[in-house]
């Protein structure tokens, strides 16, 4: 009985020492994990960043073609005044909505950057339609290569923003669970959770025209 | 003592977890034939004979120009759009080579009746949407409508090749695209550190047993170090064919017949 109590003494230390390592590893551990968190939360929010200027660009160069685009129809569909001034005052909302990188993370001011660019896509679409009752508008040269260019740039639309979903999920996941969560907190204080599009964009994509 | 040790243990967890949870999220791709070769025929609409023509025609023009032109016909859209669908096939494939994004694909899925040109990054200048859209209105649909699949095919490479070769010229003046691989300096400095803490863990062992105790030296963990070390190596694989690593934002035009 003795001899035990007696052997329980000394071992005392190695179980300190072994807690001690433990302890170290753990430190060594979150510090090997930190080192690859510590980047990962700027590193993912300048990949939403970028993916959001794709986005904006893919966007742009929507709005760059629509004033050749109605000038086209103008010259073949003049009666359609209603249509075209829709598409013209649709595309100056558009483009007087700016939502840049920094003001992502704002939801109202994203919100209404999605909602000006849905009446804008809308705009377009009901004027593709109206197009349909001019047979030679819709052999003209000019015009097909802008509605091919146009549909092209709805396209990279939908893969911008599908790019940009991923990015912010990847993103947003970092910065709301735990190390990066605590990482962003102590030293991103500035990197909040990004906005992204609410719905698939079904009423985005104007319709499909067939010639 | 052993609470302590229990509160270690998911301290543990937590740590070596929660970063692999936050890659788990990935959004559902649709099911993608293999990258065979040059001519992916999933759909079973071309002879073996045109098959090994168009070929030779598409390796004939890689060799030459670096530009990967590669041809996929699939039984089923999966319910995707063709355009959707033809981005993400690009993307699984990778055509193009990784710094100049040169890859096109012709996809043809006769189910749907459906036919698009998606084009890489580096290729929309070339070959533009409204080339694209020209290319299957005048070369490719009329030849589907009859029913000429193998006709179709060929006229639309034919088509995309040339237009591309107008371009191939000016190879050389294109925009030199910005390379994200990890430097050998990188890997070098990222050695050295780990070399540091492993010597430093070896030498406070040491300490620690002169003294009796001894020191757990933690070991790669599963998860701890991975991620981030691999996919840096891709490429071709043994004669075989394989996308280089390039990527396309939706350039292109489809149609249908």
């Amino acid at each position: 009985m003795t001899s035990g109590s007696i052997g329980e003494a000394p071992a005392r230390t190695p179980v300190l020492a072994r807690l001690l390592g433990a302890l170290v590893a753990i430190l060594f551990a979150t510090c090997l994990s930190g080192c690859g968190a510590i980047n990962r939360v700027p590193t993912l929010q300048e990949q939403a960043k970028s993916a959001w200027s794709e986005v904006q660009n893919q966007y742009q160069r929507r709005a760059d073609l629509i004033p050749n685009l109605v000038e086209t129809v103008k010259g073949y569909a003049q009666q359609e005044k209603d249509v075209l001034t829709g598409v013209v005052e649709a595309r100056a909302k558009a483009t007087s909505v700016k939502v840049d990188a920094a003001t992502v993370s704002d939801p109202q001011k994203f919100k209404e950057f999605q909602d000006a660019q849905n009446q804008l896509s809308g705009a377009l679409g009901r004027l593709l339609v109206t197009v349909e009752r001019y047979p030679d508008l819709k052999s003209n040269q000019n015009f097909l290569a802008l509605q091919s260019q146009l549909e092209g740039t709805e396209n990279r639309i939908a893969v911008a923003r599908r790019d940009y979903i991923q990015a912010v999920q990847a993103y947003n996941t970092e910065v709301r669970t735990i190390p990066g969560r605590w990482i962003a907190a102590f030293l991103y204080p500035d990197a909040k959770p990004m906005e992204t599009f609410t719905a698939t964009p079904n009423a985005e994509r104007p319709p499909n025209v067939k010639f | 003592m052993s609470r302590l040790a229990r509160g270690l243990a998911a301290c543990l967890l937590l740590i070596v977890g929660l970063p692999l949870a936050g890659w788990a999220a990935l959004a559902a791709e649709p099911v993608f034939p293999p990258l065979t070769g040059r001519v992916v025929d999933a759909a079973g609409i071309l002879k073996p004979d045109e098959r090994a023509a168009l070929e030779a025609k598409l390796k004939g023009y890689e060799d030459k120009t670096s530009d990967q032109v590669v041809v996929a016909t699939v039984p089923s859209l999966q319910g995707y759009t063709v355009e959707d669908f033809g981005n993400r096939l690009f993307r699984a494939w990778a055509l193009g080579q990784k710094a100049g994004n040169n890859g096109a694909l012709l996809l043809v899925a006769p189910t749907e009746r459906k036919v698009r040109i998606e084009v890489g990054y580096g290729l929309e200048g070339a070959l533009t949407d409204a080339l694209s859209k020209v290319i299957i209105t005048t070369a490719i649909a009329p030849r589907f409508k009859a029913g000429d699949f193998a006709g179709g095919i060929g006229a639309g490479v034919d088509a995309m090749l040339s237009i591309l070769s107008g371009d191939a010229e000016a190879w050389h003046r294109r925009a030199e695209v910005r390379n994200d691989e990890t430097g050998a300096a990188d890997v070098v400095i990222f050695v050295v550190i780990i070399l540091v803490i492993v010597l430093l863990f070896w030498s406070m062992g040491r300490a620690q047993r002169g003294r009796g105790g001894f020191v757990v030296l933690p070991g790669p963990g599963p998860g701890g170090f991975g991620g981030g070390w691999s996919g840096g190596v891709s490429g071709d694989s043994g004669g075989g064919f394989s996308g280089g690593g390039g990527s396309s934002g939706g350039g292109g035009a489809s149609g249908d017949w």
